[in-house]
């Protein structure tokens, strides 16, 4: 049973499509990376499924919540506030720049949002706060603001801000890609390590060896489709597809 | 004339002044920010390409009428407007009436400027982030956007409310007794300009106190910058 499910997504920028008939959905427990040159339509793929952006037409469902469908005149339709409220409860989302609120501390940027949005007692969203900061190596941080962090310390708020909601899916939209080499490596160690609690997750990214380690699919978008999909190994080690090729080939060397 | 009598009759006028000055702000303050809210309101219909937004160009139409114009223009339209235009008769409660009405519609409309930069400047991603996590649109805007938007405005909100301090000294056109009416009146009768220094004095003091205050807020807000 898939817990995200994209079906014949279509969407363009004025006259400009930047994604084509895109279908693809994700199984609990499952991390899927997406790979693939700038302006392929990764991002946006990720903005449509989390709502960021509406899609022109297809269909989108979260568990059995329905959120958009296509109607009569084959243009997505998107459910009432009751149904988008509770597929938002189903995800998160890591951004590349990490867009966390700047005014608040490390533990009200975590700690805030289930009680505002949950409706949570305090005591428990702290106590699960605690565990994640320690989970993502933030001790000590607590009472420090974003722009006192590293970009590394940063993402792992974030991340830990997302997990604080409780998701049964969490994307990636490109998380290091701000970041130096070295503070890369510390927020993909992270991620590494939700993958080994078989967290659902759906990373776009460019570091091609993380993908090929860490995701069981890895999907290569190009031109607003999916060109390849596969098994992670498989795409990256042995890609079918001459766009595909090209594209690894570039990060070669 | 003694410096004590001077200072006790400037000092009344200077109620007065303040009076027109907090209740100024009392107005203009949220207003400006409901100013600002209809100037971006997106609101509309195309015509075309092009989208017209009614709400969003009858404030900006508003705006730039009220900045525009001298605020003692608009001071003299709305005290004699009731008198020419509905045949009212104009009583001393009138003036300053109209010393406030006037006030407030004139600086709601700089403050909405105001906001708006500050609104237009929290970055794109504090909403996207606040809109993934699942805020409503107003938790977004109380909890993430206007204390944000509140550190970018101080340094210009300091610079208009020191203005509008010194603006209460144009309510004399309407024959509105404040602190400057009463300096006026005392240097002519008196043929010297004591008054005027001891007013000028007054005035450069509140404002040292305003830019003091706000000071303090810039530096409380300090803690972060994004």
């Amino acid at each position: 049973m898939s817990i995200v499910s994209l079906e014949h997504i279509h969407k363009s920028y004025g006259d400009n499509p930047v994604l084509r008939d895109i279908s693809i959905s994700v199984d609990k427990g499952e991390v899927v990376g997406i790979i693939g040159p700038s302006g392929g339509g990764k991002s946006t793929l990720l903005r449509c499924a989390t709502l960021l952006e509406h899609f022109d037409s297809g269909s989108l469902t979260y568990d059995d919540i329905v959120v958009a469908k296509n109607d009569a005149q084959g243009k997505a339709e998107y459910a009432g506030k009751d149904a988008i409220k509770r597929a938002k409860s189903k995800f998160g989302l890591v951004f590349q720049n990490f867009n966390l609120f700047s005014h608040y501390t490390v533990m009200r940027n975590i700690t805030e949002p289930p009680q505002v949005v949950q409706g949570r007692s305090k005591d428990e969203v702290y106590a699960q706060a605690k565990k994640l900061i320690s989970q993502m190596g933030l001790e000590g941080k607590e009472d420090m603001v974003p722009c006192d962090l590293s970009g590394g310390q940063q993402q792992r708020v974030a991340i830990a801000r997302a997990l604080c909601m409780n998701p049964e899916i969490l994307y990636f939209d490109e998380p290091t890609s701000a970041l130096d080499p070295e503070l890369t490596q510390e927020v993909l160690r992270v991620i590494r390590g939700l993958a080994d609690q078989h967290m659902t997750m759906v990373i776009v990214t460019h570091e091609m060896n993380f993908a090929r380690d860490v995701a069981d699919r890895v999907v290569f978008m190009d031109g607003g489709v999916i060109v390849e999909e596969g098994p992670a190994k498989q795409v990256i080690e042995h890609p079918q597809k001459k766009r595909t090729q090209d594209f690894l080939r570039t990060y070669e060397g | 004339m003694s410096f004590v009598s001077l200072m006790s009759q400037l000092g009344e006028g200077f109620i007065a002044t303040l009076q027109v000055f907090f209740l100024t702000l009392l107005g203009a303050l949220p207003l400006g920010l409901v100013v600002a809210f209809l100037r971006m309101n997106h609101l509309g219909f195309h015509i075309g390409k092009r989208k017209i937004r009614p709400i969003s160009l009858i404030t900006q139409f508003y705006i730039s009428v009220m900045r525009g114009t001298p605020l003692m223009l608009q001071l003299l339209v709305v005290y004699f407007a009731p008198y020419y235009v509905f045949g009212m008769q104009l009583s001393d409660t009138s003036r300053f009436t109209a010393v406030i009405i006037a006030f407030i519609l004139n600086y709601a409309a700089y403050y909405a400027e105001i906001y708006r930069s500050g609104i237009q400047g929290v970055p794109k991603g504090q909403y996207e982030a606040a809109e993934v996590l699942g805020y409503t649109r107003s938790q977004t805007f109380f909890r993430i956007i206007f204390p944000q938007m509140v550190k970018r405005i101080l340094p210009p909100m300091t610079n208009e409310i020191v203005t509008l301090i010194k603006d209460t000294s144009l309510a004399f056109a309407v024959g509105f007794v404040e602190m400057f009416t009463v300096a006026r009146s005392i240097s002519n009768s008196q043929r010297s300009l004591m008054a005027f220094f001891a007013a000028a004095i007054i005035y450069y003091v509140a404002n040292l106190l305003i830019a003091w205050i706000m000071g303090r807020f810039e530096k409380k807000l300090s803690y972060y910058h994004d």
